[in-house]
Parts: structure tokens; C-alpha cells; sequence
């Protein structure tokens, strides 16, 4: 309401698509700005990093747990066999984050086929298909996930695609209490009327008008599906061949008691990847529903 | 009546549901299914291979196969573990009661103290603590909880060396089950903090939003008129209709705590099924890794059943097909 009488009654009405309405939501809230940009350092550290740190994360350069800024050009220290960490960590976000965003790509995939196909024909499809979102919420996920892994080799896109079997059926029910919402409005019937078909109806009608809500759920997917590649290459159920945070948290771990920063660190770089990318999601939430933002 | 048998057959349903899955996993699983099932690390001898060949029918069509399976597990069978040399279910039998106690603890902890946070934060919505909730929540969730793990093991072994960062029970104990119960808890405290941390500020957050509503409601606004004293407004006649979400997320939550008590168990060598699954994992021995998910699941639907029993107490207004009526 403010944001109509702030505007000089001179100015010509410009239409504000709902996207450009969130932009300028989205951009005066500090917390989700700041997510952004910490967001996009992390990115480019890991996507260029290497240009002004260009070390080996294989190759062993010091002695082993060497304490940060013990060694020379060894800025964070290294690990249990001499290994330097800022090398492991500029080249270990890469897979980290390849396989947080693809997993979520997948988990959103599959999540908004199947809440779409649920939302819209209802009846014995819908019930058929929760039934089968309420068994996947059974599994425990990083455990299934964990199954998934072990019987068919750990590789990167295993894993991606594990996450993403595993974590649908939120963006499942999402899709589907949207579509349910969506398809009773009139300008639904409106194409209904005019002879469009199902097809076009989900894809080209209800899925653009239910965008908002999914795109926030699936930043955040992107957040949970980088714990969770973290969580299994720290039981060790990573890709043996690509250095990762989370495999170099669970490698150095016995170690935790002599030194401290093997592990720091790496889990920092997880933690301030989920912090920004969750404080993104948050701040497209209220962008996309002003009306929550009083709470 | 009615509605509770419904969930009841449902939740079996789901359970065959995970011991079918179980039976396709083992046998879309590259390699040969007998293999599988003995596990790829020990190089299984022909004799073990042949045994479970005939064992679980192997060479049958698929279809009996499956209800062989499905009938093995009916007489509490899961298979043996050829790395333990020991049946499945004695296993996991051994495991199951630490991970319950963790798993309960935590979410007692982080409902007892998220509420109590969430309620306090709800009467100042602006306020300090509303921002602490809100701060909280965001960093709750950002942090891997096996990281989280970590640090408190590095912070309480060295630095502040209050509580035990391993095990469930001293090496040399010998004491009564009075003395045995309080070595436990003491075990038990930076575990369930850990797993308990993640879900807190959640609970914070959630029991903040719906206050908030219920706060505004008439019939908080008479009460008060009446002079009902404020404690008793929040706690009692608001917080009672507020209580609905926090159950719904508290039932759904099971599932994401059995995956976290399995980082944090590994993190804290707590004997629970966690750290058997991590075991079970490092060997390759299947037959044991599916029956700490068939358990986990099980553990989850009679959550779930629970929950949905407790729903009714909470709100006797939900009717028989758990609408509100």
C-alpha cells in the first residue's frame, strides 16, 4: 500500500511485473543483500580462487597439521599428511556446490512433477501419488540417501541424483496445495474454455502463477542439498577421487584433538554457503509475500 | 475408533512399502545379488555364496523370491550379517535403545526450549529475544551438525572438560543402575545438545509466529479483560491454541532427527543404529545397512501414529477423518 502512495501522482502508471515487484523488495533487505554478495564471493573464490592461490590440494607441501601461518604461503595451515587446506578448500567448493545445485534441480524436478500431476487431476492420481510423497517421508532421508550411495558407487552424479530421490517430497507438496489453489480461479476456466489442453493448462498457465513459493523452496533445497553431499562425504561416502568440504572435515577428524583448523575451516566454508544461500531464500520469501514481512 | 485402526493399516501398508523397496534395492544393485547380500569387502567364499543363493531362492523367479523375503521378515528375519556373523534384528536390537534415548532427548530439549523461547519472543515481536530467534534460526540451520560436533568436542575435550566427547558409558564403570542412569545422562548431554541445536531455534521460530496469532485472538483479549493474570493468559489459554503447528512439525521432524542422530552418533561414538549403519557402510554389509533403514522407518511411522493420536487430545475438535470439524 505504501509503495502506491510514495509514487508522485504525476508519474505515469508503469505496469510492475510481480518479478520487478520482488527485485525492489528484495534489494532493500539488508540480510538477504548481504546473502547475495557473500553468495557470489564464495562462487568466485571457488571459481577463480585458484588464479591467486594456485597450490595442489593433493600435493603434500608441508609437515603434517602445520598450524595456520606457521608455514609459508600456507595461509590456513595443513592437514593430517601436510596437505594445504586453502588449496582443498578453493578446489573442494567446486563439487560441493555442482552437486548442491544439481541435486536441487533434480529434488525440484521431481517435486513439482509430481505435485503438479497431483494438484491437477486429483482424485485416485492424487491420492496416489501422496500416498507415494507419505512413504518417501517415512525413509529417513540422508539414510536412504546413504543406501543409495553404497549400492550404486559413490560418484558425483550418484550422489546428486541420491539428494535428489530422497529430498522431492516438500517440493511435492508444495507444487501441490499451489495447483490445488490455482486451478479454481477463473483464469484457468478462462483457458479451459477457449479449448486448451491439460498439457499446455500445467505447464503454460497454473506453473508460471505458482512460481514464486517454489522458487524460494528451491533455493533453500539448494542449502539442504549442500549439507547433505556434506554429511555423506563425511562418512566417507563422497566421490573418493574429488576433494570436498565435507571429506576433508571427516578425514581430518581424528586429528581434532591436536589441531583445530583441518576442520574449521572447511565446515566454515559449508556453513557460510548455507547461511548465504538461506538468507537468499528468506529474503525471496518476503519479496514474494510482503504481506509476511510484519511478523 | 475408526480413524486410529485406518492409520494403523496405513502405517503397515508403509512398512511393507520399505521392506518391498528393500527387496529391489538389493537386487537393482549392480553386481550379483548373492555377492550383495554377503558383502563385496570380505571376497565371500563359494560355500557362503551357494548357502545364500538358496537361502533367499536366488535362483527363483522374482516373484517368489519376494515373498520368501517378504516372509522371512514376518518371522523377525532380516537376513544375516555375514561381516558380524550374526542375524540382522540381534544386531540392531543391541543399537536401537541408545538411538531412541537420543533421538527423544533432543527433541524434548529443543520443544522445551524453543517453545519456551518462541513464547517469550512472541509477547515483544520487535523485540531483542525476537531477534535472537530469528538470528538463531538462520545459523541453527546453516551449520552441518556433525561440524557442530566437532567444534563442541574440540571446546569441551581440551578447553572446558565438563562433559564425556565419546561413548555412552565410562571404560571402568562399576556402579549401581542409579550410578549407570546419571553416567549415561552424563554421556548423553553434548550428543543431544548437537542434534538438539538444529531443531531448537525451528521450534523457536514456529511457536513465535503462532503466538503471535494467537496472542491477538478475542479470547485472549478477554481474558485478560477479565483480569486473568498474564501468565496464565500465555501459558494457559494461549498457548493451548497455539500448540497444533508445533505438533505437525514435531512428527515430521522424526525422520530429519534420525538422519541427524546418525552424523552425531558417528561424531560421538554413541553405540546407537547410526553409527551400526556407519559401520555397516565401511564393510559393505547390506543386509545389516537395510535393516537400519527398515528400523529408522519404523521408528518414524509409529511417530507419525503418534502424532496423530496426540492431535486429537490436543484438539478434541479434529474429527473422526482428522478434519477440523
Amino acid at each position: 500500500m505504501s509503495a502506491v502512495t510514495e509514487r508522485p501522482a504525476a508519474a505515469p502508471a508503469r505496469p510492475v511485473s510481480p518479478f520487478g515487484e520482488a527485485w525492489r523488495m528484495f534489494r532493500s533487505n539488508r540480510p538477504a543483500l548481504f546473502g547475495l554478495v557473500l553468495l557470489g564471493a564464495i562462487v568466485a573464490a571457488v571459481g577463480y580462487g585458484t588464479l591467486f592461490h594456485p597450490a595442489d590440494p593433493y600435493e603434500i607441501v608441508w609437515a603434517p597439521l602445520a598450524a595456520p601461518g606457521e608455514a609459508e604461503g600456507v595461509p590456513l595451515g595443513t592437514d593430517y599428511i601436510g596437505r594445504d587446506i586453502l588449496a582443498g578448500l578453493l578446489k573442494g567448493g567446486g563439487p560441493t556446490l555442482a552437486v548442491g545445485a544439481a541435486a536441487a534441480l533434480i529434488t525440484v524436478a521431481i517435486g513439482i512433477t509430481v505435485g503438479a500431476l497431483a494438484g491437477f487431476f486429483g482424485g485416485w492420481i492424487d491420492n496416489l501419488l501422496m500416498r507415494l510423497t507419505e512413504f518417501f517421508q517415512v525413509l529417513p532421508a540422508l539414510l536412504f540417501a546413504m543406501v543409495l550411495v553404497t549400492l550404486f558407487s559413490p560418484s558425483l552424479t550418484t550422489i546428486a541424483v541420491a539428494i535428489g530421490v530422497v529430498s522431492w517430497p516438500q517440493t511435492a507438496r508444495l507444487t501441490r496445495a499451489e495447483f490445488l489453489r490455482i486451478r479454481e480461479l477463473e483464469y484457468v476456466t478462462a483457458a479451459r474454455a477457449v479449448g486448451a489442453r491439460n498439457g499446455r493448462i500445467i505447464g503454460r498457465v497454473i506453473l508460471p502463477n505458482a512460481l514464486p513459493p517454489l522458487i524460494v523452496s528451491a533455493t533453500l533445497t539448494v542449502g539442504v542439498a549442500i549439507l547433505f553431499e556434506a554429511g555423506l562425504s563425511f562418512l566417507g561416502l563422497g566421490d573418493p577421487n574429488t576433494m570436498s568440504w565435507g571429506l576433508m572435515i571427516g578425514a581430518n577428524r581424528a586429528y581434532i584433538l591436536e589441531a583445530w583448523w583441518p576442520v574449521t575451516f572447511p565446515g566454515l566454508a559449508i556453513f557460510l554457503t548455507v547461511l548465504a544461500v538461506s538468507l537468499v531464500g528468506d529474503g525471496l520469501n518476503d519479496a514474494f509475500n510482503p504481506k509476511l514481512r510484519q511478523r | 475408533m475408526l480413524f486410529v485402526l485406518k492409520r494403523l493399516l496405513f502405517g503397515l501398508a508403509l512398512l511393507v512399502g520399505v521392506v518391498v523397496l528393500n527387496f529391489l534395492l538389493i537386487r537393482l544393485a549392480p553386481g550379483d545379488a548373492a555377492a550383495v547380500i554377503a558383502g563385496e569387502m570380505g571376497g565371500a567364499s563359494e560355500e557362503i555364496l551357494a548357502r545364500i543363493r538358496s537361502e533367499y531362492g536366488l535362483d527363483k523367479p522374482i516373484l517368489v523370491q519376494l515373498g520368501i523375503y517378504l516372509a522371512d521378515v514376518l518371522r523377525g528375519d532380516l537376513g544375516q550379517s555375514y561381516y558380524f556373523n550374526q542375524p540382522v534384528t540381534a544386531l540392531i536390537a543391541a543399537r536401537i535403545g541408545p538411538t531412541i534415548l537420543l533421538v527423544l532427548t533432543a527433541q524434548l530439549f529443543a520443544i522445551g526450549l524453543g517453545v519456551f523461547m518462541g513464547v517469550l519472543a512472541a509477547r515483544r515481536p520487535q523485540g531483542w529475544l525476537s531477534a535472537t530467534v530469528a538470528v538463531l534460526s538462520t545459523v541453527g540451520y546453516a551449520a552441518p551438525v556433525f561440524w557442530t560436533g566437532i567444534m563442541l568436542t574440540i571446546l569441551f575435550a581440551s578447553m572446558l572438560p565438563l562433559f564425556p566427547v565419546e561413548g555412552m558409558v565410562s571404560a571402568r564403570f562399576d556402579g549401581n543402575a542409579f550410578d549407570y542412569a546419571l553416567d549415561v545422562a552424563h554421556h548423553l548431554v553434548l550428543p543431544a545438545l548437537t542434534l538438539g541445536i538444529i531443531f531448537l531455534a525451528q521450534y523457536a521460530r514456529l511457536s513465535r509466529a503462532a503466538m503471535i496469532e494467537v496472542l491477538g485472538a478475542d479470547y485472549v483479549r478477554t481474558a485478560r479483560a477479565k483480569g486473568v493474570r498474564e501468565r496464565s493468559v500465555v501459558f494457559k489459554h494461549a498457548l493451548r491454541n497455539a500448540v497444533l503447528p508445533i505438533l505437525t512439525v514435531a512428527g515430521l521432524q522424526f525422520g530429519n532427527l534420525i538422519s541427524g542422530a546418525l552424523l552425531v552418533e558417528t561424531v560421538f561414538n554413541w553405540p546407537g543404529m547410526g553409527r551400526l549403519a556407519f559401520e555397516s557402510i565401511l564393510r559393505r554389509d547390506y543386509p545389516l545397512l537395510l535393516g537400519v533403514l527398515f528400523f529408522s522407518a519404523l521408528m518414524v511411522i509409529v511417530a507419525n501414529l503418534l502424532t496423530d493420536l496426540s492431535y486429537r487430545l490436543a484438539d478434541p475438535r479434529i474429527d473422526q477423518e482428522g478434519r477440523r470439524a
